[in-house]
């Protein structure tokens, strides 16, 4: 069974008005441990639609099934609930919380979950040593460089064994060596423990890396390019 | 309850240290001032109550009703000694005087001016007022002196007179004749407190019945004061009920010191409503500081929100992490202004806040010019939970605010 299931997503902006065809009919499915790169040029609705399949906002019509799941039978508490504990983000920027070291923000994912605070600090420490920055587990964010919080923030995301992981142009900020750094980090996680990873953005070194490319125009599928 | 929210909470307050200070010092100069204020007041009235209690009323007084509606010599109350049996019986009595009270005119040969007589037993009167302790000049009535007579300093002012002199009375006897005698000034007392000074004076009681003619074992006024001024209200009505036939034949009337003076009673009950809306008003000030601190948090922090509500955090949590910090902000500031306003009101408490300057004023209303502040801890606790229900009810706002976020507005770049 596919992880996610998309049927004939729409998203409209300004239906009364002058409508904005966001996302315009998007059929797809997204299998366990793909490693799958959504590009387009700017205004193509990569991040609108990846919102809608991380539940973050409402599709016009169509629907978005998780895990078999629709999301638009939640309500909006149990929607909460559903991202907490089957979706993994990575934001581009502000992914941290400024005020808790790495090991707390990793922590703070499973705390959300109510795990134990035993068992929350020695993954969280796991975790961060996958990732890389076992040895900075007590820096807090600013203490860290743009490229080792983005490390955090994917430990974080896999702190709560989600399904799948949604990076929403997670390099954007970052310079070569640290792109590179955290690309191979994620590749490794993908082979070594299947997790699935979808990204949306421009950077070619991501869609490099990527096994799957889908590339939208005007907010539709314009190619699906599988890569051996 | 998520302890990491607390302590992310916490932590938030000390983000921007600037911002958090500037409104933790307008909570806790606030509070200063209103608790300050409330001390100032408190300390006030309260030694203008023990002043009243000591040097004017005592705790509780017995008149004939009569004489509340006529302060005639002829509306006393025999048979004294038996009254004061009776009254020594009850729980809490620390001394009984009595008292021969008379309107009257008090001259030299440089002026003249209304008074207050009071005829008194002076070791008797030693147990229920302070006058013997408010002397400012000379010594205080006894029957070694001959027509000894005690009066204010401000009346000696009026009167310009001095010790020694001579100082005539006039006034009605009990069959509506006018008398006359001649007393000298033995002693000069200052209680502080102008209007009570310069009218009232005090003469031997034996002394003042003769002049008067009234009989013995008689008095105008049985001044009674307690070992603790709680205890009054439980005396009165045991005093009322030794004399209950009298009191329901209207031979009796027992007052307390707030029916006495009504209008000191009136200032008590004023005091506490002015403190109470006075501090009210400070922390609706700073609730809305409060307020518009958080609404400033909750905006800056648009896509952390964003971002904590698209990983997980529901809308309790959100809601509860800017509850607490607003909590901790307001409490942090009520702190260091409760503990600020015990150190300054406790070392005014001892030393007091000397307001010799207005002196003048604050005599002619009755106040001493050195103010001892005082406060409870009843009160304090008092502020302290209004502190902390204000910035749970400022907090509602900015955490309704930060619930609106949509994640996937907030967290765009």
């Amino acid at each position: 069974m596919s992880i996610i299931e998309i049927k004939d997503l729409h998203k409209t902006y300004n239906e009364n008005t002058v409508p904005v065809h966001a996302v315009n009919g998007i059929d797809l499915q997204i299998e366990e441990g793909e490693f799958t790169a959504i590009v387009g040029p700017s205004g193509c609705g990569k991040t609108t639609f990846l919102n809608m399949v991380g539940g973050l906002d409402l599709s016009t019509s169509g629907s978005v099934k998780i895990d078999g799941q629709d999301i638009a039978e939640l309500s909006s508490r149990q929607l909460i609930d559903f991202r907490l504990n089957h979706i993994g983000f990575v934001f581009q920027a502000y992914n941290l919380i400024p005020v808790l070291t790495a090991m707390e923000n990793v922590a703070f994912i499973m705390e959300l979950q109510g795990e134990k605070k035993t068992l929350r600090e020695g993954r969280a420490k796991d975790l961060l040593e996958q990732v890389g920055i076992g040895d900075k587990i007590n820096r807090r964010p600013k203490e860290l460089s743009e490229g080792q919080q983005q490390r955090v923030a994917v430990a974080r995301a896999l702190a709560s064994k989600p399904k799948f992981i949604l990076a929403d142009e997670p390099t954007a900020n970052l310079d070569s060596q640290s792109t590179g750094d955290l690309l191979d980090m994620m590749a490794e996680l993908n082979k070594k423990l299947n997790i699935t990873f979808l990204f949306a953005t421009h950077d070619q070194r991501v869609i490099d890396r990527a096994r799957r490319v889908i590339t939208l125009t005007d907010g539709m599928i314009s190619s699906d390019e599988r890569k051996i | 309850m998520s302890l990491m929210n607390i302590k992310i909470s916490w932590k938030n307050v000390w983000r921007n240290k600037l911002r958090s200070f500037i409104i933790i010092l307008a909570i806790a100069v606030g509070l200063f001032g209103g608790i300050f204020t409330n001390a100032f007041f408190v300390g006030m009235l309260d030694q203008r109550i023990n002043a009243v209690i000591g040097n004017e009323t005592a705790n509780l007084q017995l008149h004939h009703p009569s004489f509340l509606l006529d302060e005639s010599i002829n509306n006393g109350m025999p048979d004294i000694i038996s009254i004061f049996k009776k009254i020594k019986t009850v729980d809490g009595v620390k001394g009984i005087s009595f008292r021969i009270n008379e309107t009257g005119m008090a001259s030299t040969a440089e002026s003249n001016t209304g008074v207050m007589i009071n005829g008194i037993d002076p070791e008797l009167e030693k147990e229920v007022t302070k006058i013997h302790e408010k002397l400012y000049e000379g010594e205080y009535l006894n029957t070694s002196s001959q027509i000894p007579i005690l009066i204010g300093k401000k009346l000696s002012e009026k009167l310009n007179t001095d010790l020694g002199d001579k100082i005539i009375l006039s006034m009605a006897d009990g069959d509506g004749e006018v008398v006359y005698a001649a007393f000298k000034v033995r002693g000069i007392y200052n209680t502080n407190n102008d209007m009570f000074d310069g009218v009232h004076v005090f003469v031997l009681k034996d002394k003042l019945q003769q002049l008067l003619k009234t009989p013995p074992n008689y008095a105008t006024e049985i001044a009674i004061s307690m070992e603790d001024d709680q205890l009054t209200l439980k005396a009165k009505e045991d005093i009322k009920a030794l004399f209950q036939a009298d009191v329901d034949q209207k031979e009796i009337i027992v007052q307390d010191w707030r029916e006495i003076d009504p209008s000191l009673n009136l200032m008590i009950q004023s005091m506490d409503t002015f403190a109470w809306f006075f501090i009210i008003i400070i922390l609706i000030a700073l609730a809305f500081g409060i307020v518009n601190t958080m609404i400033m948090v909750v905006m800056e922090r648009t896509r952390e929100l964003g971002m904590l509500m698209a990983i997980g955090m529901n809308k309790r949590r959100v809601f509860s992490m800017i509850l607490w910090e607003t909590v901790f902000l307001s409490s942090v500031g009520a702190v260091i202004g409760l503990v600020f306003s015990a150190i300054v009101i406790g070392y005014l408490g001892k030393v007091g806040l000397d307001l010799s300057l207005f002196g003048k004023g604050m005599n002619a209303l009755g106040f001493d010019t050195i103010i001892y502040l005082k406060s409870s801890i009843e009160f304090y606790i008092t502020v302290a939970s209004l502190v902390f229900i204000t910035a749970i009810i400022a907090s509602i706002f900015p955490a309704r605010q930060a619930l609106k976020l949509q994640p996937a507005e907030a967290v765009r770049d």
